[in-house]
């Protein structure tokens, strides 16, 4: 496929070249893909939120590492911890894609770094520096206020410090659309590609948001689970579900056209071939009952493949396990799939990894992708009986083999903002 | 130069700051020692809680190495 009618340079077969990942399932992709598809729920007593009170003390958390032995010295003073999430899943993404070289993990050199793009979905940005530094503003005023609070917490700096240690000079950018962000960062990240902007764009989501005051909030929305059982909490589809367990994690995958990964001698993994996006127009953070702006999304994106609802074989759901999402979202794909939601084989991987807010869009996108690579779709964990009102074939106990030519990813943000991918074959 | 406060600029730098603690000498500057403005600014938050001196922006002009702080810290002390 050629651009047709895109600007001089544009392509718009854009591929997947690299991929990288840390959630809670895993540290890396491959790590990440063994916990989704042997359905190992990761929601877990969590001792930092119990100690702090907090209403909710179940989370997914990531597993630990020592920045500064990883990132360099004075990383954990000097950046968040979803900037250090982020830096971690842009390794395994440019490593795999073949461009860095062997001195150094970070510095991209196998391309033009002037027109290697970065674009990142975060929900919240430094949610544990808010919260810590605000702590000390009111308990010792505010000439004790960390001078680093700023770069620490804004949104954009896991982009920007992306962007130093890779020496990547091409357009830079973060989008917020909440829990759909990581989706929304690689639909941008392809249209930069298509427009002709950046030959390389690393695009994903990041979040680290299992803070106190964030539990809190999200506690006293009823949208956190409060299931006793901490292993049984996230249950997407499943007729006793209660709501979503925080999670946190960073998803990146390396995007260039196909005519660049192959000049360069790197393999597709697969490619990204419709992207669609779409507002609810509706209320601040419930979706409407039919599910209509999800509707939109998935639509548009099958529309930008060029292809037909029934060519889509398999759908990595948003599922987040909240009595609202899972419903309305049923009732979306209903809507777009019409009969052929029969031939859907749906899962959500959000059974193992708890919701990771910005993050989940791109390490879905990397599950689905993963999926239609190998044929093979993993369980909804936790599922034991589907909720009645949910008609959907949603995967459930092991993973299952289906030859598989397109997938769907969708995620919605509080908001009620919506993106959906399309990924097909390399 | 106190040999107690260059024990104390070590702890502080090893310990929160991540620097190799054989590479702290008062001789030292803070930019070989990796340290930007931004985080020697988050030094003197750090000393005053461990030295009970706050060094304000007048105090660290012209202030490069370690010893200069040193320097700094004694002359508010006394």
């Amino acid at each position: 496929m050629t651009p047709a009618g895109g600007p001089a340079g544009g392509d718009r077969d854009v591929v997947v070249t690299g991929m990288g990942a840390i959630t809670p399932a895993g540290r890396g992709v491959a790590a990440t893909w063994d916990g989704v598809l042997a359905g190992r729920a990761t929601a877990a007593p969590d001792a930092r939120l119990a100690a702090a009170g907090a209403p909710v003390a179940i989370s997914c958390r990531a597993p630990a590492f020592d920045a500064d032995a990883e990132l360099g010295r004075g990383t954990t003073r000097r950046l968040d911890r979803f900037t250090q999430l982020a830096l971690i899943a842009t390794r395994e993404a440019v490593a795999q894609a073949g461009l860095v070289g062997p001195d150094d993990p970070d510095a991209i050199v196998a391309t033009d770094p002037d027109r290697v793009g970065i674009v990142m979905g975060s929900g919240i940005g430094g949610a544990e520096t808010w919260e810590s530094e605000y702590a000390r503003l009111a308990a010792e005023g505010p000439s004790r206020v960390s001078p680093l609070f700023v770069p620490r917490m804004l949104s954009n700096t896991a982009a920007g410090v992306m962007a130093i240690r890779g020496r990547a000079r091409g357009p830079n950018l973060t989008v917020n659309t909440a829990c759909a962000a990581g989706a929304s960062a690689i639909h941008m990240g392809r249209d930069l590609i298509a427009a002709g902007a950046a030959d390389v764009v690393l695009a994903g989501g990041v979040e680290a948001g299992i803070t106190t005051i964030a539990i809190s909030a999200f506690a006293q929305m009823g949208a956190l689970s409060t299931n006793p059982d901490a292993g049984g909490a996230s249950r997407p589809f499943d007729v006793d579900r209660d709501g979503f367990v925080m999670g946190e994690g960073a998803g990146v995958v390396v995007l260039e056209s196909r005519a660049h990964a192959l000049a360069r001698g790197a393999a597709p993994l697969f490619v990204v071939a419709g992207c669609g996006a779409s507002a609810d127009a509706h209320h601040a953070t419930a979706p409407p009952e039919d599910g209509a702006g999800a509707a939109l999304a998935m639509r548009r994106a099958i529309s930008d493949a060029g292809l037909d609802p029934a060519d889509i074989g398999h759908h990595n759901a948003h599922g987040t396990s909240t009595p609202l999402n899972d419903v309305a979202e049923a009732r979306a794909l209903h809507t777009v799939f019409g009969a052929a939601v029969d031939g859907l084989a749906v899962t959500s991987t959000k059974g193992v990894t708890g919701h990771l807010l910005g993050a989940a869009g791109a390490v879905e996108a990397i599950l689905a992708g993963l999926a239609l690579r190998e044929g093979r779709v993993p369980p909804t964990a936790n599922l034991t009986t589907r909720d009645p009102d949910i008609h959907l074939d949603v995967v459930a106990g092991a993973p299952r083999e289906v030859a598989l030519r397109a997938v769907l990813s969708a995620s919605m943000g509080f908001g009620g903002q919506n993106a959906a991918l399309v990924l097909t074959a390399a | 130069m106190s040999d107690d406060l260059l024990e104390t600029f070590r702890t502080i730098l090893a310990g929160e700051f991540s620097v190799p603690a054989d590479e702290i000498t008062s001789d030292a500057t803070f930019e070989a020692l990796g340290l930007d403005s931004l985080d020697v600014v988050e030094l003197t938050l750090v000393l005053e809680d461990k030295v009970g001196v706050k060094l304000g922006d007048e105090d660290l002009e012209g202030v490069r190495t370690v010893g200069d702080a040193i320097a700094k810290v004694q002359e508010r002390r006394a």
